[in-house]
Parts: C-alpha cells; structure tokens; sequence
C-alpha cells in the first residue's frame, strides 16, 4: 500500500517535473540572444505559419469572410520573407461570439509553430480569445476590433480587457462614438437620442461611447437599452419603448444577425417614430444589409473608405488591392474592413521579416516577445489606411470616421455610398478627452 | 399505519385519526416553510402587477405615459402576435389531446413553413407575380405553406411517433426533441445558415388603413384576419365534421374508438396534419409581421406557443387560441407596462397597504391561535408576509418607486413571469385542462 503511494508520489513529481521543463523550453535563443516568450524555428523547406481568426458564419460573417479575403491578397502581395513561404492555413471561425473566440484561439494555439494571427472579427470573440493567445506569447491583430476596453480609454489607461501582444489597425471606437455625437448634435442639429446595443461588447462599447460623447456636448440619452439580440425577432417592444421617449435619433450599432433588419422594418407599425432619424454604424454598413429597402434615408458611421492616395508597404495602393481583390472573389468588397486587415497583416509579416533571423543551418528564427517589441515601436508605417502608428496599448489605427447617408438600396456597394462627413483624430479628440 | 385508517376503530377516533394524518402532513415545519413562500411569492407577484396596472392608469392621467396611437399599436401588435401563437398552439394542445405528450418538434414544423413560402415568394417576386398581383401570389405561398407543413407533421408522425404509441410519455417527448433538432439542422444544412428575407409587402400593406376609426398597420390586419378564419374553420372542422368528431372520439377513449369503427391510426394522422396545417399558416403570417426567417426561427415562437397552450388549459383548443392572445397581449403591452413601476407610490396608498397588511397579519394570527391544523401554513403565511408587508409598507413605501432601464428587453421574461402566475392561481389554465386519457384512468 505504501509502495503505491510512494509510485502515485514520484509519478506526480514527475508530471510537475516535466511541466515546469516545459515552461523552461520557451525560452529560447534568436539570433543569439534569449527570448523570453520563446522562438519559433521554421525549418528550411517549411512555411511560417499565420492564421486567420474570424467571423466566417454567424452574425458578422460578411465583415470575416471580407478581411479573410484581405488577409489573403496581403500575404500574396507581399511574397516569401528570407525565401520562407508564409502560409495561412485554414482560418478559424471566431463566430462573432466568446465561445468561437475560445476555441478558436485554442484550435491555433495548439498547433505550436504559429507566430501571428489575424483576427479576430469581433470584440466578443477577442475577449475570450485574447487570453489564450496572450499565455501563448502570440501575437493578435485584427482589422476590425473596435471596442474600446481592448485597448485603453486614450488617457493613458488600459482598457479592461488589455492584454499584451494585441494590436489594431481599426478605430477605437471611442472615436465612432464621438463622431456619431458630433454629426448628430452639430449638422443635424438634434439633442434627444436613444441608443440600442445587443450586448455584444462591440456594439455595447460603442453604444456608451456615444453616449458619453453626446452627453458631454449637450445631447440627452433617455434611452439606452439592448435588443432581444436574434434574427427574426418580434422588435415592436423596444420600438414601442424607443416611441414613448420622444427621440430624435435612434443610434443602435448592432449586427444585420442580431436585429438590424428587423428594428428597421417593423418601425413603421410604431407610431411616434415617423420623424426618428435612424443611425447604424460599420456593424451594419454592409452589403446584405444595406439592400432593405427600408434602410434608405439612414446614416450610417464607419471607417473613412477615402483612402486617396496612400500607398502600401507592398508598393499598392486602395484601388490596385481592391482590383485584386474583385478578381480573385469575383465580388466587390461587402464590408469595410478588408485594407485595415490588409494592413495589419503587412505589419505582421514586415515584422516578421525584421525580426527573423535566418541561422547558419538554414532555419528562420523568429523571437516572440521581439516581434512584440517591433509592433510597439511601429511608427509612420506606410499602410492604405494611411500612416501607422501604434501606441502601448495597441492601437494602430488612423483614427478617421465618417458618416455615410444611405439612399438607394439598389446600390449596395459600401464605398459608393455618399459620406456626409468625415472627422480625423484632431476633430475627435477634444470631445472623447473632455477637453 | 395510522389508527384511522384501519377502520377499526369508532368514529370519533377514526376523525382524530385522520386528524392526526392531517397534523403530520401539514404541519412539519418544511411543508409550513413551502407554503408560506408560495403565498409570499403570489402576494410579491399580486402587489407587483397590481402597482403595474395602477402606475400605468395614473402615468398615462397625468400625460406622462404612452400616447393613444401608441397605445394603439400596442393593442393591435399583441393581437397580431398573439394570434401566431395561438395558431402554433393549437397544434400543441390537438396532439396533446389525443396522444397525451408534447410534440415539441411543432415549433420547426412551423419553421418549415415559413421556409417554404420564402422559397415560393422567392419565386412568385422573380416572375413579377407578387407585385402585380398580390392577393393571388399570397393565397398560393399561404396554401403551399400549409401542405409543407402539413407533410412534414405526417412525415414525423408515421417515421418518429407512430412505433412508440405504446411506450410511456417521457420517450415520445424525447423524440420529437430529437426531431425538431433534425429539421433545424436539416434546413441549416440545405438553405444555410444566414437569414432569408422575404420580398417587400406591397405598398397598400405596409400603410395603414382606417378600421373603424382606428388606422391600422395592412399586414397586421391580413394577420388578424387570417388567424380569425383558420380557428373558425378549425372549430367547425372539430366540431362539425364526420373526421373532426373521429378525433373528438378517439380523444376520448382510444380504444373504444377503435372498437366503434374508428380507424385510430388515420385519425391521429388527420389530426397531426390540421395541426400542422396551422403551423404553416402561421409561419406565413410570421413572415408577414417580420419577414426575415432562419434555422432557428421556430424555436422560441414554438416554446411560447407552448406556453400560450398550457397558459390557456392544455388540450382545450378555445384555451389555445385565448393562451396565445394573452401571451401575445402581455408581450405587447408587458414591457410598457413594468415601466410604470416608476410611478412613485403615494404615502396614503402605502399607509393603506399596511393597514390591510396588518388586518391580513392579524387575521392569520387568530387563525392560528384557533388551531385549525390543516391551515397552518396559510396563517402562518398570513401572519408573516402581512407583517413584513405592514412593516415595509409603513417604513419604505411612501414614495418608492422601481427604474427599470430598458424594461423591453424584459418582454420574454414578462411573458413566462406572467405564465407562472396563472398557473400558480389557476394551475389547469385559464380555460381548464382537456385531460388526456391515461391522466383520467
């Protein structure tokens, strides 16, 4: 009997043992000099491996299955780095929910040898996913993340939901509140709003930071409240509640799958709401969406689509990658985030290449924590978005909003949607800062 | 054993000993503590939709509430609404009725149903039809739906059903989890998973139109009017018919039916595709109120049609039909109404509310002191629950009063909040159950 104790004693030493000569593995030499989140070796012969972390079906799958594409033409655009192939394997849904977001992030992680990923979709997923690919040393980067908690409140304090190895090439959305404020109370001239969120941490975030913003210029929010969140769904509650408090404006950044059809087409059984100006953001500023007949006359925020002149890293510019981009898919882009993912995959893989280092056996070494240490020191990075720039906490985007006003459901290409106004970060600032 | 029930004894001993039962049945301290917390939670809930009510009245006296149009509105979409599920309903309560289970795949046969006339919509839009003539276009996705439906019911009845008539009821239930599981995802899998929208209603129904005095939305109309002659042609169907009175017999006694000439098995199918029938019928007035429609559409619209079957007497067709308008009329006016808890309670109202709580606390004490054994837990409830109210309603009430941000993001709990009340009042439904068979053996 004690002998069996004494087996069950050394065998848990042993697994302890070895778990802790695991942790030790990780830290590893690249080029010489250690590592502390660990290194990842590609064998001569081999690919880097990055992955695409996304919204392929579900609420969002428009806004994935787009920067899937953008990830695509980014890695083809840019070419093998140190003659290593880069290969993005098959991409992970994130499903615009934590659940895909976990196991997502857990499905990459274990593959072992995968230096970055690009994704994800959705605040809600990243939320989840975040922590995983955090303990694992990687690196996550997406082009549409917007929530503001992700990344800081832009006075210097980290958001809730920080952690490190996270970059954006998107806008925090405390500036698409602020602009959305800013439009509303400046150029329409209205001061009663309600805003509607479907507990997503994306359309929560940005819900708030309107508020907030609209609230601090003057405006009055007497409702804030979320939607029953499903396809399909009985919505003549929360109209009948929005129609009681006499608004303006009704601001709801939710998703065409989480009740965006369905607020827009039952508003006409509500009476009270035939004057109310209805306002989406970049959640429903796509394609499918934008073809119900009853979304003509709504505004709508998001990233500035004008990227002018800017020219790519990879020697592109807006109107050559969106050439590419309608020739490989067959399809004009259906949301907007596709050159944000763009971007932030050529900084990914131009970090990779500055920080990899090829060793005189022929194998590509790239540092964890170096390539980390290379996206925070990023700056005026030539992307379509613009110039890049990230600060500690991540956040990479140029910061620039505009607001769209939708006429023609028969066009349902999102850049040929006339945009009313556009704000850059100085326009935004002083309201998001108070100051 | 207990002494009173050996019969042996006189009849006084045989009252003491039914007495002492009583005694030990009722009076152990947990039952006691069961049945003061039910009586506190039908008073919580009493003084809840009462404050409701009165807040709503007042509110809309002094102008602060909803306007009339609103209310309107309100009225009118809880009927539309309530009729859908009233409709879905019936084929709850039909099966209920003669199979004595809860086929609860009926929510995906209403899906299917509401697939099929997008699928046909989809088409008649293509060719120009459902513009240029729409009455003609609708009666034909109304009809295909209804055979859809209609077929996909026979189908689970004669694949999934029929072998386990004999085998208890937890095993049938089961199965048609199993299978309203199997059409989701069997739809998923051939039509996917994004949300199909049905074309465009035309202009003449997307407007409103003057019915008595009132302008009410056309496709809400369309929805009332339909539900109102689908359940008269059902009622006369039932009633009337040499098949409905089949179904009416075999309802009552299987067997006998049978032994009376009745084929049983096609009676059953017969009933399976009436239900079904409604199902499809009230997956196109779905479309017409909110016309977007996926996989998942039928499982929340199926658990309140259920809810609208049990909530009107499980097994009683009238109770369906008045389960799903109630239901649909609390989800409508619920949330407007949970609002109005804002209405702060004046102090005289509270003051009142003590003294009638502490009347109902003395009441309970003497009641007590009388030692009727048998009510020991309703006095005891009366005494504690009158207090606490009389002390509440003297120290915290004046002036009280409940924000609820958002109150419509609660009109699914108002609704299932509102079931449990009744039940707990009127545990058979608001009609009665139509007890099935193996229940009354």
């Amino acid at each position: 009997m004690r002998l069996r104790h004494l087996a069950v004693m050394v065998l848990a030493l042993a697994l302890v043992a070895a778990a802790c000569g695991d942790g030790d593995t990780t830290t590893t030499t690249a080029g010489g000099s250690e590592d502390p989140l660990g290194v990842v070796e590609v064998q001569p012969g081999e690919a880097i491996q990055i992955r695409a972390h996304q919204a392929i079906s579900g609420p969002a799958e428009s806004l994935g299955i787009d920067q899937v594409r953008g990830v695509e033409l980014a890695i083809a655009d840019f070419g093998d780095i140190h003659g290593f192939p880069v290969d993005m394997g098959v991409a992970e849904d994130d499903l615009c929910s934590a659940e895909g977001g976990q196991a997502g992030a857990q499905a990459i992680v274990a593959q072992g040898n995968v230096v970055a990923v690009i994704g994800t979709t959705c605040s809600g997923a990243q939320r989840a996913a975040m922590p995983v690919y955090s303990a694992a040393g990687m690196v996550l980067f997406s082009g549409s993340n917007t929530a503001p908690d992700l990344t800081s409140d832009l006075q210097g304090t980290a958001g809730e939901s920080f952690q490190p190895g996270y970059y954006r090439t998107a806008h925090n959305d405390l500036f698409q509140g602020a602009a959305v404020a800013k439009f509303v109370f400046d150029e329409l001239g209205l001061t009663r709003a309600a805003a509607v969120h479907d507990g997503d941490p994306y359309t929560q975030g940005l819900a708030n930071a309107f508020r907030s913003a609209f609230e601090t210029l003057g405006g009055e929010v007497p409702v804030f409240t979320a939607t029953s969140g499903t396809a399909g769904a009985d919505q003549t509650a929360l109209l009948t509640e929005i129609a009681g408090a006499d608004v303006e404006v009704v601001f709801f950044p939710i998703f065409p799958g989480t009740g965006g059809p369905e607020i827009i087409q039952q508003k006409d059984g509500i009476a009270g709401l035939e004057d109310v100006v209805w306002f989406g953001a970049d959640g429903l500023f796509v394609g499918d969406y934008i073809s119900i007949p009853e979304t003509e006359g709504m505004y709508f925020s998001g990233p500035d689509l004008d990227f002018g002149g800017n020219v790519s890293a990879t020697g592109k510019n807006y109107a050559e990658m969106r050439a590419a981009y309608e020739a490989a898919n067959g399809v004009v882009p259906p949301a907007p985030f596709h050159a944000h993912t763009y971007d932030a995959t050529v900084l990914v893989l131009t970090a990779i290449r500055e920080v990899g280092v090829v060793g005189d056996d022929g194998v590509l070494r790239i540092g964890r924590q170096a390539l980390r240490d290379y996206l925070e020191t990023v700056a005026d990075f030539d992307g379509l978005i613009g110039k890049i720039t990230c600060d500690e906490f991540g956040d990479c985007g140029s910061q620039r909003v505009q607001i769209a006003y939708h006429t023609d459901s028969s066009v349902t290409d999102i850049s040929l949607t006339p945009v009313s106004a556009s704000y850059t970060r100085a326009d935004l600032i002083g309201i998001i800062t108070g100051g | 054993m207990d002494e009173g029930e050996t019969g042996d004894g006189s009849d006084n001993r045989m009252v003491t000993g039914v007495r002492a039962q009583r005694r030990a049945l009722r009076a152990d301290p947990a039952t006691v503590a069961v049945d003061v917390f039910v009586f506190a939670m039908k008073v919580f809930l009493a003084f809840f939709a009462l404050w409701a009510v009165v807040g709503t009245i007042v509110l809309q006296v002094q102008g602060e509430g909803l306007g009339a149009d609103s209310w309107r509105d309100v009225v009118v979409g809880g009927l539309a609404t309530g009729s859908i599920y009233g409709l879905i309903a019936l084929g709850y309560s039909m099966v209920y009725g003669i199979l004595g289970f809860i086929n609860f795949a009926h929510g995906e046969v209403f899906m299917t149903g509401a697939f099929s006339g997008y699928l046909m919509a989809g088409a008649l839009f293509a060719s120009g039809m459902w513009e240029a003539n729409f009455p003609l276009a609708f009666v034909i996705v109304l009809i295909g739906a209804a055979l859809t439906s209609m077929i996909v019911a026979i189908t689970i009845e004669k694949v999934a059903y029929r072998r386990l008539r004999g085998a208890p009821r937890l095993i049938p239930l089961i199965t048609s989890i199993g299978v309203s599981f199997f059409l989701q995802y069997a739809v998923l899998g051939l039509f996917g998973g994004n949300i199909k929208s049905y074309p465009q209603l035309p202009v003449g129904l997307r407007e409103r139109v003057n019915v008595l005095g009132f302008q009410v939305e056309g496709s809400k109309l369309v929805v009332i009017f339909v539900a109102a002659v689908s359940v008269v042609a059902l009622w006369w169907f039932v009633s009337k018919s040499k098949s409905g009175r089949a179904i009416r017999a075999v309802a009552e006694d299987r067997e006998i039916a049978g032994l009376m000439g009745i084929d049983v098995n096609r009676t059953i199918v017969k009933t399976f595709a009436v239900g079904g029938a409604m199902a499809g019928v009230a997956g196109i007035m779905w479309a017409l109120l909110f016309r977007n429609i996926f996989f998942h559409t039928g499982f929340l619209p199926g658990i309140k049609a259920f809810t609208a079957a049990v909530l009107g007497g499980i097994g009683n067709l009238p109770g369906a039909m008045l389960g799903g308008l109630t239901l649909g009329m609390f989800e409508a006016a619920g949330p407007t109404m949970m609002a109005s808890l804002r209405w702060a309670i004046p102090t005289w109202v509270a003051h009142t509310i003590g003294a009638a709580a502490l009347a109902g606390a003395v009441r309970g004490f003497l009641r007590f002191r009388q030692g009727h054994v048998r009510d020991t837990g309703s006095a005891v409830g009366w005494m504690l629950v009158g207090s606490l109210f009389a002390l509440l309603a003297f120290t915290q009430l004046p002036g009280f009063q409940v924000v609820i941000p958002g109150t419509s993001q609660l009109k699914d709990m108002i609704a299932f909040l509102v079931l449990i009340g009744v039940l707990m009042a009127r545990p058979a439904g608001l009609l009665g159950e139509r007890l099935a068979l193996e229940e009354r053996g």
